[in-house]
């Protein structure tokens, strides 16, 4: 069917009439226009910035909304659950805990790693789409903490995947654990600019 | 509100003890082991009487459990007449425990703590087993709590349960080698794993 | 008759393999449930555990007396207190230690209050098991006013290791007592809060009433002890039937279920909490003055022998079996964790329930996987 482009009930988007960067955002928008876009920051940013930092507008997006993998170990997730409820609120900062491996972003690794869940936590690991990060939460995470002397603990989750923030403490405070998390902000960015220079976005685990 | 009402009153009792809060001086720390007191000497008596045609079961007190030696051979027989018999009646079988004596005795020791919650009564149960061929009755079908207890005591001593072989590992995983709960296993040194 | 029949046959060939966990958001940690399901009816389950075993117990063989408690705190984290006082109660019965009154009050209160945080993490991670959001937020406040206590106490959230041989750490600060009456009063309310929030909710009654439902002389064959048993209504609680320390002294009741069902297993919880609150009011009224421990060495060293203490966790029914050679390292320490035993009931509860419930009835063992599995 043909669409009858001057009829008055029909809008298509159009760019045209677009300058660049001098038009003041909001621009072009008329009351009672319905969906025809109005200039929005994109039309007026992306031209210019798209070449040059993507990498890092990506990362301004990916930081501030990272999504946990909500997998509690041992006792380490109790502070892991209080951090992300009513008193700390690590919704604050854009960190949602989702349960599952295929949407998250980040994997906080809250307790004692033993050798029957090495698996599991390698293939959670593998499942997790990239840019993907973790963290490791407590001394036994870090390195088997007070277990050193155990048949059983692998010491360290930094032996099964790379690791990019370790939280210290048994069990770190909440408010140890949202440090990290702004420490992976952190880093998340820096990495980004970096990135420009060296190539890659992600460093993965052969290179370190 | 209706509802409500229902639910509490109807489904809910709270018994509630009406004891004397005593003063603070006459009473002593109970965390300091009381000689038996007469439920106990009671239960002691009875286990006596009971197990008298026993000549190799032996009763002793050490501090306040009444404790109670056992063949290997006769601990089927004994687990059904402590649970049946109403005079003990210990319907809760609450732990199974490997102690290794390889080292001094050659022999492992079995220790089962049974509750009796009608007449709270505690009572521990040893049985010696050899340690080169630690075998003993399994008590599952008497006390189906004795299940996981029986798999631990075999992932982690090895000591095998009649009537009950080829036990999947339960704490441990396929492939694990040795017996980490023995004496003899070693502890981690520090090492990349 | 004959639908009946053949859709039972039919369905026989399809027994269909469902794989719970080790990582799945409602196991409570890392614990693995296979689940054979007849359309959406449990035919049979198998639990999986081990996914936490971290030899604790072989690790105390090689520590001495004193660092074993922080080993107990990290065992059944939510109720950390309860346990440092089940090993410390075993050696001073094992030392003939006698602990001053002041240390016994302390005790009681923090171990009581670690309770009530214990019951209200289940509270708030047994609604959220439910479908419910807002428990969890409820829960989780109230808990963390019991943490904030605990931290102006033992100077840690989680982790006290406050609890010793022969007494506690040191003495409480001078506003402990303002503090606790504060709390308790915050706690009344929250409770009551919590209570009307969840317990008489319309869907959350269609889902937990009637659900899991376990006999009282079947949950005793298990070993199933604690609330999970007092749900179906067997009067058994060790601080009243075997008192330890000084739970003689005060007046509180033992909250009974009826059914054995999901609904009586948290409502039972509930109560818990009000009768601990009594608990800490009567024995904050008598808090004594004086010394907080008893005079021990450096390095405990408890004549040869074993003992066995039980006591009551917010879990069950926690014993510790300690043989001593006369060393100052434990020959051999046993945990009888609570969580570990009423696990096993779950297959017997879960049987010919739906799938949707097989989470509810997990949720309402409260079980805790460092005790499980240890
Ligand atoms: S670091 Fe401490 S608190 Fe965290 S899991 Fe390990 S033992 Fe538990």
């Amino acid at each position: 069917m043909e669409i009858d482009e001057n009829s008055p009930n029909i809008h298509i988007p159009r760019l045209d009439g677009f300058t660049g960067i001098e038009k003041p955002l909001g621009a072009g928008y008329e009351p009672g226009q319905g969906n025809n876009p109005a200039d929005s920051v994109f039309n007026r940013v992306l031209p210019n910035a798209l070449t040059a930092k993507s990498d890092e507008l990506f990362a301004l997006a990916r930081k501030s909304s990272l999504w946990t993998l909500s997998f509690g170990l041992a006792c380490c997730a109790i502070e892991m659950i209080s951090a992300h409820a009513s008193h700390h609120d690590l919704d604050r900062f854009g960190v949602v805990t989702w349960p599952s491996p295929r949407q998250a972003d980040v994997m906080i690794v809250a307790g004692t790693v033993v050798k029957k869940m090495a698996d599991p936590i390698k293939l959670l690991y593998e499942q997790m789409p990239d840019p993907k990060w973790v963290i490791a939460m407590g001394s036994c995470a870090t390195n088997g903490g007070p277990y050193y002397k155990s048949y059983s603990v692998v010491m360290g989750v930094d032996h099964l995947i790379p690791v990019d923030v370790y939280v210290p403490g048994c069990p770190p405070r909440p408010e140890a654990l949202i440090y990290g998390v702004m420490q992976l902000q952190e880093k998340i960015k820096n990495d980004a600019k970096r990135s420009f220079d060296e190539g890659s976005l992600h460093h993965n685990y052969e290179e370190q | 509100m209706m509802l409500n009402d229902h639910l509490m009153k109807g489904h809910y009792t709270i018994t509630t003890r009406n004891n004397n809060i005593s003063s603070k001086s006459e009473t002593q720390s109970s965390s300091v082991a009381k000689p038996l007191d007469q439920k106990e000497s009671e239960l002691l008596k009875n286990l006596k009487l009971a197990f008298a045609e026993f000549s190799e079961t032996e009763v002793s007190v050490s501090l306040d459990m009444v404790v109670l030696r056992v063949e290997p051979g006769r601990l089927l027989d004994i687990c059904e007449s402590l649970k049946s018999n109403p005079k003990f009646s210990f319907n809760y079988l609450s732990c199974i425990t490997v102690v290794d004596y390889e080292e001094q005795e050659e022999i492992f020791e079995m220790v089962y703590h049974l509750v009796s919650i009608d007449y709270h009564h505690k009572l521990a149960m040893k049985v010696s087993l050899p340690s080169n061929s630690p075998v003993v009755p399994s008590i599952f079908k008497i006390w189906k709590s004795a299940d996981w207890f029986e798999r631990e005591a075999h992932d982690l001593f090895g000591i095998q349960f009649e009537g009950r072989e080829n036990l999947p590992p339960l704490l441990l995983y396929e492939g694990f080698e040795g017996y980490p709960g023995r004496k003899s296993f070693p502890f981690h040194e520090y090492e990349e794993w | 008759m004959q639908v009946h029949q053949q859709a039972s046959e039919h369905s026989d060939a399809i027994d269909l393999m469902i794989n719970m966990g080790p990582q799945h958001p409602s196991t409570h940690g890392v614990f693995r449930l296979v689940i054979w399901v007849d359309g959406e009816r449990i035919v049979k389950v198998e639990p999986h555990i081990g996914y936490l075993h971290r030899g604790s117990e072989k690790i105390c063989e090689s520590e001495q007396y004193n660092q074993i408690v922080t080993l107990f705190d990290r065992l059944d984290y939510v109720g950390n207190l309860n346990n440092e006082l089940a090993f410390c109660l075993a050696v001073e019965k094992l030392t003939e230690t006698v602990v001053p009154e002041r240390a016994e009050y302390i005790r009681v209160i923090l171990c009581e209050l670690n309770r009530i945080a214990s019951h209200m993490l289940f509270y708030g991670v047994y609604g959220l098991d439910a479908g419910a959001t807002t428990p969890m937020l409820y829960g989780f406040r109230e808990r963390e006013r019991v943490q904030e206590l605990f931290e102006s106490v033992t100077g840690a959230r989680m982790m006290h290791n406050y609890i010793r041989i022969g007494g506690v750490k040191e003495d409480v600060p001078a506003d402990f007592e303002k503090n606790v009456r504060k709390l308790l009063g915050d706690l009344k309310k929250g409770v009551e809060e919590c209570d009307s929030l969840l317990s008489q909710n319309e869907m959350f009654l269609a889902r937990t009433k009637g659900v899991g439902i376990i006999s009282g002389d079947d949950a005793l064959d298990y070993g199933v002890t604690g609330p999970a048993l007092r749900a179906s209504g067997v009067v058994e609680d060790v601080r009243v039937t075997d008192p330890y320390s000084i739970y003689e002294r005060f007046d509180f009741g033992i909250p009974v279920g009826s059914m054995g069902d999901c609904w009586d297993r948290y409502f039972v919880r509930v109560e818990e909490m009000r009768e601990s609150i009594k608990i800490i009011e009567q024995a904050l009224a008598e808090l004594p003055k004086g010394e907080i421990s008893a005079k021990v060495r450096r390095i405990v060293r408890p004549p040869a022998g074993d003992v066995f203490i039980r006591t009551e966790s917010p879990r069950g029914d926690l014993g510790v079996y300690i043989v001593s050679d006369g060393s100052d390292k434990p020959y051999r320490v046993k945990v009888r964790p609570p969580s570990f035993a009423n696990l096993q009931a779950l297959e017997s509860m879960l049987k010919d329930t739906y799938i949707a419930d097989a989470v509810l009835v997990l949720g309402s063992i409260d079980i805790i996987m460092g005790e499980v599995d240890r």
